[in-house]
């Protein structure tokens, strides 16, 4: 029996979907090009396409695109392991004591809509300009997701698992390693890919806005030296991080969940 | 034909005078009332009811699960509060792990008692093979079906070696067929293993065709209405419901769950007059 999976793996169909895409993006920059050289688009707001194409050669091997990438892949890591610890211990704790659900968790949820990039200065205050403004601001935009998502995860195990828990006479430790935490780990899995994101979206922006670190910084660089197309370059770098960044944790995420 | 009463003294599980009321906006209603009967070791029996008899608030009292009733449930002479070691339990809805293979969910119970990795491995196998399911160890229950994940249930509820095994509906979710054949499965494990078994169905065919007593359960109120021995020979497969016998055990019970059935049926079509909920 082949499963309906391993068919739409084994299809060829799987290559069009991709290719539709990348031709969407190459689609959308020829049009760029078009209408930058014919004048519809001010080449001095908006550079060709084919500019931003040719100065990636430049970022990569006069503006240390990948040592930067690496400061904020740093901040990121740092960022993502504070965020998972203290985001799962949050969760769990809450969903433990009802009374600490009740009183904050509209706030948590509050949070995680708030635009908290604008917390910027305070941090700046306190740690002035080094990668721990970075950090903190990754963790503390993460963090919200990782917290309602593992309350979530854990409030939504099935009555019967807990049930089987029981019959087997599991203390209250086992009954949340065993059975609490591997049915929720989906879900917080989920939470912890957001808050990642969230945490990688508010680092480059406090990198930008400050004008230190890595990525952000080289693109707050590149515009204040009006380089348009180094400028573009650099953001065209960060969506292709990001891209990666995202790919990289769907793989992370199936690897760590060989049952889905 | 009505069933024989259990000695005391030859007992492995006795339940006594359960009583089980709950409070509803409706007012107290009461789901299992003054229940008693007796299990002998290596016995098969059913309990068997219409919908909304208790059969499923019993199953949570005899498993332990359920506190606020009123009556005793021992085993073997000694009585118990709460979930007890000696009663492994097989619930209705599909409660494998879906996080573990099929072998580390068949080990489960023994990696509680703190069994080596080697030997765990071992005895999950051979609980794995008496419910026909090698070949599939490695297999998470994703990739498995129903009947196949009940098994595993089965199976992981066995490897925990308890003196009874207690059933909700396991075959509840599945299809006639599979049912059936699930039911040889069963009754060869539990010839094989001289399991007790305590199987609560509504489904009658299933009950005749595995039980040495089934006890009929009256609608709500749930209490015991009728104890029939089945006088069937063994080993017994699923090619006996064409017999004669069989029919006419089936034809008893289901007389008996008939009136209890429509009792169901007309206070469910009272309460949805009452309440005005639109017929779906």
């Amino acid at each position: 029996m082949i499963g309906a999976a391993a068919l739409r793996r084994s299809s060829p169909g799987r290559f069009i979907a991709p290719a539709v895409g990348f031709a969407a993006i190459a689609g959308a920059f020829a049009l760029g090009e078009v209408l930058v050289q014919i004048g519809v688009i001010d080449r001095y707001i908006v550079p060709p396409p084919s500019e931003v194409i040719a100065s990636f050669y430049r970022i990569v091997a006069e503006e240390r695109v990948f040592t930067r990438f690496l400061y904020t892949a740093g901040e990121c890591l740092i960022a993502g392991v504070l965020l998972t610890l203290f985001g799962i211990a949050g969760g769990v704790l809450m969903h433990r004591f009802k009374l600490l659900q009740q009183a904050i968790e509209t706030w948590v949820a509050a949070l995680a809509a708030a635009p908290l990039v604008l917390m910027y200065p305070l941090f700046l205050v306190i740690f002035g300009r080094s990668m721990w403004t970075m950090v903190i601001m990754g963790f503390v935009s993460g963090l919200p997701p990782v917290i309602l998502k593992t309350i979530e995860g854990i409030a939504a195990t099935r009555e019967v698992l807990i049930n089987v828990g029981r019959s087997f006479k599991l203390s209250a430790s086992q009954q949340f390693w065993k059975i609490l935490f591997p049915a929720a780990l989906p879900t917080i899995f989920v939470g912890v890919r957001l808050g990642l994101i969230f945490a990688l979206i508010n680092i480059v922006g406090t990198e930008f806005l400050i004008n230190f670190g890595g990525l952000g910084h080289l693109i707050a660089d590149l515009a204040e030296r009006y380089d348009l197309a180094g400028t573009y370059a650099a953001i065209c770098f960060v969506i292709l991080v990001s891209i990666l960044f995202f790919i990289a944790l769907e793989k992370a995420e199936r690897w760590l969940r060989p049952a889905d | 034909m009505t069933g024989s009463p259990t000695k005391a003294g030859d007992a492995i599980l006795t339940v006594d005078d359960i009583v089980v009321r709950y409070d509803t906006p409706e007012g107290p209603i009461t789901a299992v009332d003054n229940v008693s009967f007796k299990v002998r070791p290596g016995e098969f029996l059913s309990v068997i009811g219409p919908s909304g008899c208790g059969k499923s608030t019993l199953f949570n009292v005899i498993g332990g699960l359920l506190s606020h009733h009123a009556g005793i449930v021992s085993v073997a002479g000694e009585t118990i509060s709460g979930p007890h070691q000696s009663i492994g339990m097989v619930f209705q809805e599909e409660s494998t792990f879906p996080w573990r293979t099929v072998i580390d969910n068949v080990a489960f119970p023994l990696e509680l008692v703190g069994m080596k990795r080697g030997k765990r491995a071992e005895r999950a196998r051979h609980f794995i093979k008496l419910v026909g399911l090698e070949g599939f160890e490695n297999r998470y229950p994703g990739e498995l079906s129903g009947g196949m994940r009940q098994r595993v249930s089965l199976a992981r509820t066995l490897a925990s070696e308890p003196k009874i095994l207690l059933m909700d509906e396991p075959f509840a979710a599945l299809d006639e067929q599979t049912r059936l054949l699930l039911g040889d499965k069963v009754l060869q494990i539990q010839q094989q293993l001289k399991q007790t078994t305590l199987l609560i169905t509504h489904n009658i065919t299933e009950a005749v065709q595995m039980s040495d007593r089934i006890l009929v359960m009256t609608y709500r109120p749930g209490k015991t209405k009728r104890i029939v021995d089945i006088d069937l020979p063994r080993p017994r497969t699923s090619e006996i419901v064409t017999s004669d016998a069989f029919g006419h055990y089936v034809a008893q019970i289901w007389s008996d769950l008939r009136e209890e059935a429509s009792r169901g049926m007309k206070d469910e079509e009272a309460h949805v007059l009452h309440h005005d909920v639109p017929a779906s």
